[in-house]
């Protein structure tokens, strides 16, 4: 290895790939993380993608990114801002510029930077630099489309192949920016196209001569170097919340000793929990794709009905279509677990954009007294036992359990500790026994609980009939009696509030006599402790109070809030937590910090957000 | 695995009172299909009844097997999650022309184009009940009701066609009254292996009284309606002696000892045949024109969604080198950190 000229030594570093959304920005930024996880660095990783697959080449519209945080202490976000963007075009620059630090390093490939694209881009001028005033930046200008032709060209491959293997030459110089090991992602690469030994060639002399321009650079350009983080001893995996989603049933099934059914239907973001298990049929997982999200959800719960863990997986939409089946399930009394990964809305909105403005619908989206478990993780890594905790719940309780996660949970990553799965608790599941077959009937109920009790077809002596009439509260025959009504009404709910004997208490991080309780739940919970971990270390009083469990909330909610004078509560729409905390406990003061841009907080924003609050 | 069992017909009977209407066709139906479970020998804990929402869709509470009255439309697709989750199971979903082809239309179809083994009674009466008397979408056209005062103004769906349109392999058709005809079509739909759809004529006493009196009566049954059996000449008529030859590209009614033609130029039904273009046209026969057909029109065996469904998880298992929950948690790129 040559020697540097400037070495920056940093705790952590934003690196963020830009392009085209046909240029293989994804994967890059994927194996970028790969490679830094391994090395030992804590990481968290967002992509930030357009709706369409392949929107109009060189447009802002079209660029696609994925961002990675990575330091030597814990990370829990992507970052508000980049140290490093690697801009594939114009427009991924103009796109991007704005969320640089100032002073960072931007590689883009120069030789994209013509008139056309320039202007495609919307730049007026010829020298974006100047125009966007990105002077003080280290912008290192590389012929990447130039130097990946000429490192192919003996390689008799045809045009479009050579200038598929771009996004490697820029891998391959932000590696050398970080002096990193290419091993990974070579051995990556060989597995990737074992069949196509010409494309695992192609790609390594890329990668490498990315990582030679370096070298050869090097005397103008700085190097970063961040050390490992000291990190928990054990086997570690990348993971996105979204599969830690389909893991966490997967799980909960073997807890359970239960089948797995998944119905669904393929929505943005939420697909991919639906993708990973589909390919699980070696582990004897049904996956039904059902003809639309009603179907997916009526197909899970005739799989509840017959036994086995069910599931259904979906995004906003979707969940207003399942609406009335949730209903079904709850006045049924079936477990079930709905998953929303939310986005931004109303109606089709932001699909593969972030939000928490589906709170409101989980709680009540629903015809009649319709009481469910609302539950939310907060990492891409608890997506796994949220996911798990939230089947242990449906099924032991004998209700449906709304889990909510969003499209920065689910598609985010983050170096996560492969579990012992003995650490997990077994579920018990609430079938009938033998010796309740005499006095059984439907809606008869734990007197703990206030669960009744799962019989399903191919039992015994059990047969009997449910269904969404009202049902009498001991025989369980249909009922219109206005008085068993509202015994039913009753009980429904009483079961669901039971659940908070279940559940963990609301721990307070930081101490109990803050000046300001910052308030947040689900996916925010990575930028909502950063902030205060970032506060408190400048010196001020501040404390947070995450949920994971909505309906019901903690025991102890109100004794926490009651502790603090001033609570803030921070979530990525207009309010809606908000207003629950205050419809629950009336006569609360609560400030509120809100934003619905699709797009995650910024611990630079609620930093200034709170030190105001302080200073009030 | 299911079990076999001697079970007389009303042992199939729940103790709930039934509540449709005196007269109501559902009573006769709800007999013929206790009695054909108590003929297939089925055991009452091996049987899964679900309905959407409808009249007809009350019929599990009558049925003292497991039950599922659920939502509008969605029996299709809760009966589709209930096979699949357990295959051994006998799944019959009851379900109306509203139920079935209006709010469940995209279920039905999609329940038949996957040929889940599943059997679907579907009860015609041409009119919506329990909301007392709208067109359906079975009413044909310019039928007046309280949402069609001057009559619709929409062509109705025959289900036999939408049926094999969405590629069912089994469709058969019985009339309410017609117990012994009903016994024998649901014992063959059962099995049938793969979706099986049974359209019953059924009559609503109440607001769509003797809306197919005009084929299903006494007096004119015999020459209104063909009863098909496959194997055996598409002969009908109170005199036995009008059948069905091929005109062409058409289907023409004839009478034997007539024009030349004997019981040998009468079409034998073929209900096993692959191909849709006869069963379609049989399926699709209205009268004047025609008589229409009842019994089994189609019955052709086809690849089994839950059994597939089954088939693949033994076979990707085998294979997988992925054997448990810890196998996939330790695969791919894994690291540790000493």
């Amino acid at each position: 290895m040559g020697k540097r000229s400037k070495v920056i030594e940093k705790d952590e570093v934003v690196v963020r790939f830009s392009g085209d959304s046909g240029d293989g920005m994804q994967l890059t930024g994927t194996l970028f993380s790969y490679t830094s996880a391994i090395f030992g660095n804590d990481i968290s990783t967002f992509p930030d993608y357009p709706s369409e697959i392949r929107a109009p080449q060189g447009t802002i519209g079209g660029v696609s990114g994925f961002q990675v945080h990575f330091g030597h202490s814990e990370v829990y976000t992507p970052g508000d801002y980049a140290d490093v963007l690697v801009a594939m075009n114009p427009a991924a620059l103009k796109a991007n510029a704005k969320w640089m630090k100032p002073g960072g390093t931007i590689i883009i490939d120069s030789d994209s930077f013509d008139e056309k694209n320039l202007r495609k881009a919307g730049y007026k001028t010829n020298d974006p630099i100047t125009e966007d005033k990105l002077g003080d930046f280290n912008i290192i200008k590389a012929p990447i489309t130039t130097m990946t032709k000429e490192s192919l060209k003996d390689m008799g491959l045809d045009n479009k192949s050579i200038l598929r293997s771009k996004n490697m030459f820029a891998l391959g110089l932000v590696y050398w920016l970080f002096n990193r090991p290419l091993e990974h992602t070579k051995e990556y690469i060989r597995k990737k196209f074992k069949k196509k030994p010409v494309v695992v060639e192609a790609n390594i002399k890329v990668l490498e001569a990315g990582y030679n321009y370096g070298s050869i650079i090097q005397a103008v350009t700085p190097s970063y170097q961040i050390s490992p983080a000291d990190i928990e001893k054990g086997y570690y995996r990348n993971i996105n919340g979204n599969t830690a989603v389909a893991w966490g049933f997967l799980a909960a099934a073997e807890k359970s000793d239960l089948p797995l059914f998944l119905g669904s239907y393929p929505i943005t973001p939420a697909t991919e929990i639906m993708q990973e298990l589909s390919a699980r049929r070696d582990l004897g997982v049904k996956v039904f794709q059902a003809e639309d999200e009603i179907a997916g959800i009526t197909s899970a719960i005739g799989a509840s009905f017959a036994g086995n863990l069910a599931v259904t997986t979906t995004s906003g939409p979707g969940l207003a279509l399942k609406g009335e089946a949730i209903g079904l399930a709850v006045i049924a009394e079936l477990p079930l677990v709905v998953v929303d990964v939310q986005r931004g809305g109303p109606s089709t909105g932001l699909p593969t954009k972030t939000e928490q403005s589906d709170l409101m619908q989980a709680l009540y989206g629903r015809n009649g007294e319709s009481p469910a478990v609302v539950m939310a993780a907060s990492t891409p890594t608890n997506c796994f036992d949220y996911a798990f905790y939230a089947a242990k719940i449906a099924v032991e309780h004998m209700t449906p359990v709304i889990l909510l996660t969003d499209g920065f949970l689910g598609n985010g990553t983050q170096p996560w500790k492969i579990p012992d799965l003995s650490d997990f608790p077994k579920i018990n599941v609430p079938v009938v026994d033998e010796n309740m077959r005499e006095e059984w009937k439907p809606y008869i109920r734990d007197p703990e609980k206030l669960s009744r009790y799962w019989a399903y077809p191919g039992m015994k002596g059990f047969a009997h009939r449910i269904g969404g009439l009202e049902k009498d509260y001991i025989t369980g025959a249909v009922s219109h009696d206005p008085i068993n009504h509202q015994r039913m009404v009753d009980v429904r709910q009483a079961k669901v509030d039971k659940v908070v004997d279940y559940i963990p208490e609301l721990e307070i991080i930081g101490e109990e006599d803050a000046d300001l309780l910052i308030i947040g739940w689900g996916g925010t919970f990575g930028h909502l402790y950063t902030a205060y971990e970032e506060l408190t270390n400048e010196g001020h009083k501040v404390a947070l109070a995450h949920f994971n469990y909505i309906q019901p909330l903690p025991k102890n909610t109100s004794d926490i809030l009651s502790k603090f004078d001033k609570k803030v509560v921070c979530e990525l729409n207009m309010g809606q937590f908000a207003n629950y905390l205050r419809m629950n406990f009336e006569g609360i003061t609560l400030k509120q910090y809100n934003k619905v841009q699709g797009l995650p907080f910024t611990v630079k924003e609620l930093k200034e957000h709170f030190i105001k609050l302080l200073e009030e | 695995m299911s079990g076999v069992c001697n079970l007389k017909f009303t042992e199939f009977k729940s103790d709930q009172e039934v509540r449709w209407c005196p007269g109501c066709g559902d009573h006769a139906i709800l007999n013929s299909v206790q009695k054909a479970m108590s003929e297939l020998h089925y055991c009452k804990d091996d049987v899964a009844i679900i309905s959407g929402i409808g009249c007809s869709s009350r019929f599990p509470y009558y049925m003292d097997t497991y039950g599922f009255h659920t939502l509008h439309g969605r029996g299709a697709a809760i009966a589709s999650g209930v096979k699949i989750a357990n295959p051994d199971l006998h799944v019959w979903e009851i379900t109306g022309d509203g139920d079935a082809l209006a709010i469940g239309g995209n279920h039905f179809i999609h329940l038949i184009r996957r040929n889940i083994d599943i059997n679907v009674i579907l009860f015609n009466n041409k009119i919506y009940g329990l909301t007392k008397g709208q067109y359906s979408p079975t009413s044909n056209r310019g039928f007046v009701s309280k949402t069609s005062p001057y009559g619709t103004i929409e062509s109705p769906f025959r289900p036999g066609e939408l049926c094999i349109g969405a590629r069912g392999q089994f469709f058969a058709r019985t009339v309410d009254k017609e117990l012994k005809l009903s016994i024998e079509v649901f014992k063959e739909a059962a099995k049938h292996k793969g979706t099986s759809i049974v359209e019953v004529l059924q009559n609503c006493v109440i607001y769509n009284d003797k809306i197919h009196a005009e084929i299903t009566d006494k007096q004119y049954k015999d020459d209104r309606t063909i009863t098909l059996r496959h194997g055996e000449p598409m002969i009908f008529g109170k005199e036995r002696n009008k059948g069905l030859i091929l005109d062409g590209l058409e289907l023409k009614v004839v009478t034997i000892g007539e024009d030349g033609i004997t019981e040998d130029d009468i079409l034998v039904h073929d209900a096993k045949c692959e191909d849709i273009t006869l069963h379609l046209k049989l399926a699709d026969m209205e009268y004047p024109k025609y008589p229409v057909a009842l019994g089994v029109i189609r019955d052709v065996e086809a690849s089994v969604y839950d059994e597939c469904m089954e088939k693949q998880i033994k076979e990707v298992s085998e294979k997988s080198p992925i054997k448990s929950f810890k196998d996939l948690l330790y695969s791919g790129d894994v690291w540790e950190v000493k």
